[in-house]
């Protein structure tokens, strides 16, 4: 596949560690403009951390980050938070600010960096709560809303600003079969729609086959992205036995459904 | 061909006038008048919107029923966004099906779709149906995500009551609550002789880790505290008794100051801010991630899990510290005393000795025993009724530090009316 896209997100030889302790290493990867790009790996692997210094939370200890080709870490901290401007994020526990309401909780972000008036403000809100199915919780406090409509709020929340790139760790995690295809449906509208570049941590890989194009596996043993592409082309093609493995299991349950 | 023409940007007004019906101008009037900072808005040149047109919108009637075109760029961060008028369909039959046009529509992203959603449920109202198939495909699913019904209106707040109902209803709260901290003392007391027979579920981890924390950590800020309380009231005392030539007194005022009340109230109230504060925030905290839940799931008990550990290292810490504050207050009593006045280190020494009963030295340790268990139960009963949020953290530690110190000094003025009973 000649992607002639745009990279926007790059990675070179880069080490997540947390003190002493090294989580990945040697990770090499693309993001190409308007990708949907899988981050795949066996449970604590380290997606999500990878997320973490995707988004700057975690600097990487060696290697290089590139965002639009400039040096993430290179840059002062406003330049690094006007880069961070164009991402959303959609933390893996929601992480929904517990004493707001959850319309409160979407329109923190366009208070804070748009100067639009309070009523544009809610119905932007109103909308954003609309494509996540949760326009009847915009009064509710996080605390009185399940957990898969946590999910959602934090992911209307996420698309908030219009971002560029969007980061969703296990965004279908604890949603049912109905609403996680919609979500499906609307990252794909998201990124065709809006031109956004989607990194996506998912298990659920009949999803990923659907929407992904592009994807890292990060294997928990040797600490190592073990095999990168689209998750289709790993399930049909990889040799690799681990990314087989991950692969494999989800296709015989497809078969026994 | 065209029927009905409705622009709804300013600036188009100039260049249509000539065409526009009385109905149009009204509704141009009325958005300028609903948004006088448009034009504000729209000389601001947000990098990504400048050069591009503002967005705008025409209905007219085609061959087929009406047409809705779309111009311009269409950002939601420009805010100029035009909200769809309600009666922005009412030349429209009911029952026709309206087609959009979105050739002339340059930039775009949720802002258009924010419109199109409020097109989308004044048709609904008035059984117009949206010819979805005429948009693109990406605008046409984000629009079908979104229900065709209006936000629900957020439920009234309650009325407050009336003072009196708002006052019984309190007051019948308050008296729960004192029920409420009795029973879990009852319970914690259990749980303590149970502990003693070995036979409870506390974990004596969390009892030696708490009584850490409210004991040997406290040390240095409890001397601090009472070393300078001490040294205070040397100080005042000096001053006026000099004046009588009875500077030796200032170390009977010290003295009976420290050991009756000052050492232990005052180190009760730094417990009640240090501790209690830091047990209410552990308790609500734990709330909060469900944890609480968990244990009760398990049938772990809190009031001798949680609970019993908390209280246990502040009935056990108290007393102690009470006896270290009034040695350090002394102690602060002294030095001021031999710096300021002309009395020995021995002399000093022999009148603090004589100046107070060892009833009055047990009584205040009682005391002590009784500000510790006070703390621990109101601050873990603080933090288990907290709320869920972040805030509600917030709320229980700040609420747990003001019981905490207003009960210490309640209790301590109860014991003040028990000893001129007694007579100590
Ligand atoms: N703040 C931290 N400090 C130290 N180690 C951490 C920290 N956060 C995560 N880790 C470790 O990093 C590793 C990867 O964690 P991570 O959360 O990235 O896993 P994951 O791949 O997202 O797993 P999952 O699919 O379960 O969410 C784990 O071994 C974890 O123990
Ligand atoms: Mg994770």
């Amino acid at each position: 596949m000649s992607d002639t896209r745009p990279t926007v997100l790059s990675m070179k030889d880069v080490t997540l560690a947390f003190g002493p302790k090294v989580i990945q290493k040697n990770i090499t990867l693309d993001v190409k403009k308007g990708s949907i790009f899988a981050v795949m790996g066996g449970s604590g692997c380290g997606k999500s951390t990878l997320l973490k210094s995707m988004i700057g939370l975690l600097r990487p200890t060696t290697g290089e980050y590139l965002v639009d080709g400039v040096p993430y870490w290179d840059g002062s901290e406003a330049e690094r938070t006007e880069l961070n401007h164009r991402f959303g994020v959609l933390f893996q526990s929601g992480a929904l600010w517990s004493s707001m309401t959850i319309g409160e909780n979407v329109a923190l972000p366009l208070q804070m960096f748009t100067d639009l008036k309070p009523d544009v403000i809610r119905r932007l809100v109103e909308l954003k709560l609309g494509f996540v199915g949760m326009l009847q919780a915009i009064d509710l406090q996080p605390s009185e809303i399940s957990g898969g409509m946590r999910k959602r709020a934090g992911l209307a929340r996420a698309i908030a600003l219009d971002p560029d790139v969007l980061f969703f760790d296990e965004p279908s995690a604890g949603l049912d079969p109905i609403t996680s295809a919609r979500l499906d449906d609307l990252i794909l509208n998201l990124r065709d729609g809006l031109g956004a570049t989607i990194v996506i941590v998912s298990h659920e890989l009949s999803s990923l086959f659907h929407i992904a194009d592009d994807g890292i596996f990060l294997d928990a043993k040797t600490k190592i992205p073990i095999a990168h592409g689209s998750p289709r082309d790993l399930r049909d093609h990889c040799d690799e036995p681990q990314v087989h493995a991950f692969m494999h299991r989800e296709r015989d349950e497809e078969g026994r459904n | 061909m065209l029927r009905g023409l409705f622009f709804i940007h300013p600036k188009m007004t100039e260049r249509f006038s000539n065409t526009f019906s009385e109905n149009a101008s009204a509704l141009t009037q009325e958005q300028e008048q609903a948004d006088p900072n448009i034009e504000v808005h729209l000389q601001q040149s947000d990098p990504q919107t400048k050069g591009a047109s503002a967005p705008s919108w025409k209905l007219s009637t085609g061959e087929n029923g009406p047409v809705l075109s779309l111009q311009g760029s269409w950002t939601a961060r420009s805010g100029s966004i035009p909200s769809f008028p309600k009666n922005g369909l009412d030349d429209a039959p009911a029952g026709s099906v309206l087609a959009f046009d979105t050739r002339e529509t340059a930039r775009w992203d949720t802002g258009l779709i924010a419109f199109l959603w409020d097109v989308k449920r004044i048709g609904h109202d008035r059984h117009i149906t949206l010819e979805t198939q005429s948009l693109p495909a990406p605008m046409r699913q984000l629009l079908d995500l979104l229900p065709d019904v209006p936000a629900v209106k957020p439920a009234p707040r309650p009325k407050r009551l009336p003072f009196l109902e708002a006052l019984g209803g309190r007051t019948l709260s308050g008296l729960t609550e004192i029920g409420t901290v009795a029973s879990l003392g009852a319970m914690t007391v259990k749980g303590g002789f149970l502990a003693l027979s070995g036979r409870s579920r506390m974990r004596f981890v969390d009892l030696l880790t708490d009584t850490t924390n409210a004991g040997p950590y406290a040390l240095l800020i409890v001397g601090i505290v009472n070393f300078l309380v001490g040294a205070i009231l040397a100080f005042v005392g000096a001053v006026e008794l000099q004046k009588f030539a009875a500077g030796i007194y200032v170390a009977s005022l010290v003295g009976i100051a420290m050991v009756r009340e000052m050492a232990a109230v005052m180190t009760a109230i730094i417990m009640a801010g240090r501790t209690g504060g830091s047990y209410a925030a552990r308790i609500s905290t734990m709330q909060g991630n469900e944890e609480i839940d968990a244990l009760n799931v398990f049938g772990i008990p809190t009031s001798t899990y949680l609970i019993l550990p908390a209280v246990l290292s502040l009935v056990i810490t108290m007393p102690f510290l009470y006896l270290y504050g009034c040695l350090v207050g002394m102690l602060g009593g002294f030095v001021v005393a031999i710096s300021m006045l002309d009395i020995t280190a021995a002399g000093y020494f022999h009148q603090t000795v004589t100046s107070f009963g060892i009833g009055q030295f047990i009584f205040a340790f009682v005391k002590s025993i009784v500000f510790g268990a006070f703390i621990g139960l109101t601050s873990c009963r603080i933090g288990l009724k907290a709320g869920r949020s972040a805030a509600d953290v917030g709320i229980a530690a700040t609420r747990a530090v003001v019981v905490g110190i207003v009960g210490v000094i309640a209790i301590d003025a109860i014991f003040a009316v028990i000893a001129d009973v007694v007579g100590i």
